[in-house]
């Protein structure tokens, strides 16, 4: 290598890790101070803890209203996982129609499909407020899970539509001549095959069902019932006059773990999720 | 007769398949969105329902009414309706917040991008820390953290103390500052921006670059002529992605802001007011008008956008 490149990549490394550590300090400042002692955590704006304590994850576990984090935790995975298999389900068979199968009416229904990815959720919000209203719903987790059973995340149909496109057409026609049916065909050679862009929409289900605000705001009433995103912002409290403020880092700090496994476990599947339908992360 | 039989026999299978989304197009989507368009021509008022009545124009003219000086109108039933102080604010608001963090979390992907597309090892490395705030940026954890963070005794005050700054401002109570704030926590999450840039970069050939510089082209001049139009198709879709994305947004407002708008509705967003009306309030008529308008403002930008594409976006070299 020529002197002038080393030079010159070297210098391009120092500057995107510094960029780097600057934009994670807020991140890696927040999981440090939630092992400070409560007192310490804003005269101390250092990532070296002088003291180690588990005390705020303590406090903070105990939650509010008698209800622990523990029942929160509970309450949030529970959640996202019938959403994942209500998101696998129901995405996967609207794709496989719109990718493999010919019917009369195939171009306007994925027309429609494709406008609703750009629709604003908040134009049906006020009524899917009352009908859920109507049906007893609301302080239950049926109008966040029910919608996931029926499709209604467009993003993960475009990108199982996207996946299912690209894959050869001669295994199906194998598995056809062999005898299988349509519904066999789906269910043995295409879900199987698709199963990269499957873990891609289990994943960002669960991240985007686990940090959903807005549905549990609107639909969780009780404080037994609430995840762990909608205590986090009853713990932290409207005006923000929270005393232990430790122990809600502590509890934000555990909130984002799960986000960080799955990420650094899985990310060729969240690159994949991201660059084919550009899915938020 | 056979005829339909054969339609059915054809088309079962598929419709079968598609009967989930179906469902949920139909009962979740197209229904709602007629009910709202309905709605919002009423004062459906969630607690008194059963008082509803039509009432025209009257929520558009009560959002838009204070821009020509209304304070109050009387609608068609004869009621006196007081125009909403509030709803031109939390316009400019939002479109200031749109208009100045999708340029600049744009640019920022890019110029990020561009950085980590040389031959480099540990790119992959790189590009995970980069996406980090983007992974974590929409949940509650992080909205906390960053209202703690610019506080008057916040940490970002702390540091600036150190670097002889004096009479620091308390960035969220402070009004001038409060949107900049919020600007700043969204340009910060541009992780998925710069992975689909990054993606787009990696398809332009490098011969293209060498013969630039053969021809005697600096570097300027070679993201001018080569990187933008190349990557133009890539631009549009980020460009559409963060606009839809950006009039919509709604939690960390409300975590900043505390559950409103924040010191005098400095952070007021459109879905904050609009979840304020329908849900403190109850106004759900006038919510629903709100919503709609929405709807066709994200539906005009994109618009606005895909029109002004055919003059910037270029699909292939050497036209």
């Amino acid at each position: 290598m020529k002197n002038g490149t080393f030079v010159r990549h070297a210098m391009t490394h120092i500057f995107i890790i510094a960029l780097g550590l600057f934009m994670i300090y807020p991140v890696a400042w927040m999981i440090v101070s939630s092992f400070k002692p409560n007192n310490l955590i804003f005269s101390d704006p250092g990532l070296i803890p002088q003291t180690v304590t588990f005390e705020n994850y303590v406090t903070g576990w105990k939650g509010y209203a008698g209800t622990s984090f523990g029942t929160f935790f509970t309450n949030s995975l529970l959640m996202c996982a019938v959403a994942i298999v209500g998101n696998l389900i129901s995405c996967s068979m609207a794709a496989y129609a719109f990718a493999r199968l010919k019917f009369a009416g195939k171009g306007f229904w994925f027309a429609v499909m494709m406008a609703t990815l750009m629709l604003p959720g908040h134009v049906t919000l006020v009524p899917r407020y009352i009908m859920f209203n109507t049906f007893g719903w609301v302080g239950t987790y049926l109008p966040i899970l029910v919608p996931k059973f029926l499709a209604t995340d467009a993003f993960f149909v475009f990108l199982l539509v996207q996946f299912m496109r690209s894959l050869p057409k001669e295994i199906e026609e194998a598995a056809i001549i062999d005898g299988c049916s349509k519904v066999g065909v789906f269910l043995r050679v295409i879900i199987p095959l698709a199963s990269p862009a499957l873990v891609t929409t289990a994943l960002f289900t669960f991240l985007w069902t686990w940090d959903d605000f807005f549905n549990h705001l609107l639909y969780l009433t009780r404080p037994d019932t609430y995840t762990v995103s909608r205590a986090l912002r009853t713990f932290v409290g409207d005006a923000g006059a929270v005393s232990n403020w430790g122990g809600a880092l502590a509890m934000s700090t555990l909130s984002i773990v799960p986000a960080f496994i799955l990420f650094f476990s899985l990310q060729k599947y969240f690159v994949q999720g991201i660059t084919t339908t550009g899915l938020k992360g | 007769m056979s005829g339909i039989v054969t339609f059915f026999r054809r088309n079962a299978v598929a419709y079968m398949f598609l009967t989930p989304w179906l469902l949920g197009f139909i009962i979740l989507t197209l229904y709602p969105m007629i009910y709202s368009l309905g709605l919002s021509f009423t004062d459906y008022d969630f607690t008194q329902p059963d008082a509803t009545q039509f009432i025209g124009l009257g929520n558009y003219v009560k959002m838009f009414g204070s821009a020509f000086g209304l304070s109050e109108f009387t609608a068609s039933t004869g009621e006196v309706i007081r125009v909403d102080p509030y709803y031109m604010k939390s316009l400019s608001v939002t479109f200031t917040y749109v208009f100045v963090s999708v340029p600049l979390k744009m640019i920022f992907a890019l110029a990020v991008a561009m950085l980590m597309n040389q031959k480099l090892r540990g790119v992959p490395f790189y590009r995970a820390v980069y996406y980090i705030p983007t992974l974590l940026g929409g949940s509650i954890a992080i909205a906390v953290l960053w209202r703690k963070l610019f506080e008057k005794d916040g940490l970002v005050n702390g540091f600036l103390a150190v670097l002889g700054f004096v009479d620091l401002p308390g960035w969220i109570t402070n009004p001038n500052y409060a949107l900049g704030t919020l600007i700043l926590l969204t340009v910060w999450q541009f992780g998925s921006s710069m992975i689909i840039f990054l993606a787009g970069l990696k398809q332009i050939p490098q011969e293209y670059y060498d013969a630039a510089s053969v021809d005697g082209a600096n570097k300027v001049r070679q993201f001018f002529a080569i990187t933008i139009p190349l990557l133009s198709p890539v631009i549009l879709f980020n460009l559409i992605i963060q606009i839809i994305s950006a009039f919509q947004a709604f939690t960390q407002a409300y975590i900043i802001g505390g559950g409103k708008g924040g010191v005098l509705n400095s952070t007021l967003f459109y879905t904050l007011h609009m979840y304020i009306q329908g849900w403190t309030y109850h106004e759900m008529g006038y919510a629903s008008a709100m919503a709609w308008v929405l709807l066709l403002i994200i539906g005009g930008f994109t618009l606005l956008v895909f029109r002004s594409s055919s003059w910037w976006v270029s699909y292939g070299v050497g036209e």
